[in-house]
């Protein structure tokens, strides 16, 4: 297939080309794409259609349909410190600790890195690639088992060091990439003038990659909010759970009756992140974001 | 004067320290743990969780004689390849596509729409799919609306409901991927193609597709590794069931560790897993460095 592409590619390059008018796809009709498109997008806006009307309706049920009349009273039904407020705060506390925490280890770790021939570069940098790929579902009953073993279990701060370990790989290989971006002379004229390396990273290198840090955060950020399975295993007493797993005992108790509360819920607990992708997007531009990630 | 330049260079390496500490302690040994813990009969509860005793090769020779582990294989690689491979991966490139042609504020609503699936918590995505699906769910609205009977797809179709709930909610991904693989295809190759009379689907297999096959190589792995994983989307819609019907690697570990008590057996399949992570993890590095020569 690779040496047909490339035939056809030698070839056309081969061909005097025409004038741009004579290019049919210019006026091409834009019609199919779009109705295409759009077909698809409502298939993928239907189910969330549910969250939205029912979270509206007083007496929602699982049917789709706009709300009789519309009402917050399956907001102010879960707006209560026990049911939202403090399961909210446990989910700032758990993403905050672990992307910080996350931010420190991945920019201190990549400056070497980034900065510094060593024989242990490459294989370190490939095993945290390696690293990234590791399904983090299938390692909690062995991490349970050791929180156990250890006494770590129903500790949020085990539980944030759990989870910046695990977004480790990922952020290091990102920042990694944002701080090779990030020109070697700026420093050396730090150097020259007797500063030390992490004096140059902190003055130098860190304010020209702010942007880099905010996506590297916010994108930890993001996956520790949404996280419930590695909380649901490790935090045991509902003081400490984050929304995640506390919305998920509420389904349990109350899914069967209070749909329009559940829905409510999730919509309140779904609002941080949405905010903050948004931010990402628009601020850093989602390609950006990828490029950090995917670049090798 | 060397040694103390080497000393030196590998002081270095010392920013290095915290990241690595964290990774083996919270990583490291719960792989490690995992694959002793696979020999032992260790229990969650009971004498067993005190003193587990070596057993050595038994869970994994249980894994195979019991029925539920192939059925769960078998269920994982259909769920895997039917809405990673084959749905999010092709879904992906379709929309990808699509959006090259159409109007610049379609793509952009129609991208909105597709992100915002991905965007929210996993537990989120997971109720609104549970509601869609559910006997009187959206999805049945509108097959009543169409004149089409709907069923129970969360007890009928447990596997349909969740493949087509992890299509729903991961395409964004290989979407986001295509798109920037589809921008960097430089426009002047398809458009010489385009004068030589290829067709559509010629100019994607012979031109486009070559073009961004680093991509496609890339996603797929990643997509496989994703969807490899995911638990809650399941567990919420299905829990597993009904019986079996959509137990996937881990949901069964899950459910065998936690469940039934039984940590030596969910270790087992946990390693299982873990070493098909790792398998990818390989062959992806490989993949990557053999682009880059």
């Amino acid at each position: 297939m690779t040496t047909a592409g490339r035939r056809t590619f030698e070839e056309t390059l081969r061909r005097p080309r025409h004038g741009e008018g004579a290019w049919p796809g210019r006026h091409r009709n834009r019609g199919p794409a779009d109705a295409a498109l759009l077909l698809i997008g409502a298939c993928f806006v239907l189910p969330l259609l549910w969250l939205v009307f029912g979270s509206l309706d007083a007496e929602a049920g699982y049917q789709t349909r706009l709300p009789a009349s519309a009402s917050l009273a399956n907001f102010t039904a879960v707006l209560t410190p026990e049911l939202l407020l403090r399961p909210l705060w446990n989910s700032l506390l758990l993403s905050a600790g672990t992307a910080s925490v996350t931010l420190v280890a991945a920019v201190l770790a990549a400056y070497p890195l980034s900065r510094f021939e060593s024989r242990f570069n490459r294989p370190f940098m490939y095993s945290i690639l390696c690293g990234t790929c590791l399904p983090v579902t299938a390692i909690m009953v062995p991490v349970y088992g050791l929180f156990v073993q250890l006494r770590l279990l129903d500790s949020q701060l085990a539980t944030v060091l759990f989870m910046a370990a695990t977004a480790l790989p990922m952020a290091i290989w990102m920042t990694k990439n944002f701080m090779d971006a990030v020109p070697v002379s700026l420093e050396e004229a730090a150097w020259v003038d007797g500063a030390s390396g992490l004096t140059a990273l902190r003055a130098v290198v860190l304010p020209l990659m702010r942007q880099g840090l905010g996506v590297v955060f916010i994108f930890v950020f993001i996956q520790t909010w949404g996280n419930f399975f590695v909380p649901f295993i490790l935090l045991l007493s509902p003081s400490k759970q984050p929304a995640s797993v506390s919305i998920f005992s509420f389904f349990g108790q109350h899914g069967a009756i209070a749909y329009g509360q559940l829905a409510a819920f999730s919509i309140l607990y779904s609002v941080p992140v949405l905010v903050l992708y948004v931010l990402v997007a628009r601020g850093a531009g989602g390609s950006f974001a990828l490029s950090g990630a995917m670049k090798g | 004067m060397v040694e103390r330049k080497t000393v030196r260079q590998q002081l270095r390496l010392l920013p290095v320290l915290p990241s690595v500490l964290l990774i083996l302690v919270f990583l490291a040994a719960p792989i490690l743990w995992s694959f002793h813990a696979s020999f032992t009969n260790a229990a969650l509860t009971g004498r067993n969780a005190r003193n587990p005793a070596w057993t050595g090769v038994e869970n994994y020779v249980r894994l195979l004689g019991d029925a539920a582990f192939p059925a769960s294989v078998v269920l994982t690689v259909v769920f895997v390849v039917a809405s990673a491979v084959v749905g999010q991966n092709m879904l992906g490139l379709l929309i990808a596509g699509l959006m090259t042609r159409a109007r610049k504020p379609v793509a952009a609503v129609v991208g909105t729409a597709v992100v915002a699936a991905w965007v929210l918590p996993e537990i989120v995505a997971a109720f609104a799919a549970y509601a869609y699906f559910s006997k009187d769910g959206t999805l049945n609205q509108v097959l009543g609306g169409a004149g089409v009977a709907g069923a129970d797809w969360l007890y009928a179709y447990p596997m349909v409901a969740v493949v087509l709930a992890n299509i729903w909610r991961g395409t964004a991904f290989s979407m986001l991927v295509y798109r920037a693989a589809l921008a960097d295809v430089p426009q002047d190759i398809s458009e010489a193609a385009l004068m030589d009379g290829a067709a559509g689907w010629q100019r994607l297999v012979f031109i486009t597709l070559p073009l961004i096959r680093s991509s496609i190589a890339t996603n797929l792995m990643l997509v496989t590794l994703q969807t490899l994983a995911v638990f809650t989307l399941i567990w919420v819609m299905t829990a597993g069931g009904p019986s079996s019907a959509s137990t996937t690697l881990p949901v069964l570990a899950y459910q065998e560790a936690f469940k039934f008590g039984d940590i030596g057996y969910g270790t087992a399949i946990a390693s299982v897993l873990i070493v098909l992570g790792l398998v990818f993890g390989i062959a992806y590095v490989r993949l990557l460095r053999g682009d880059k020569r």
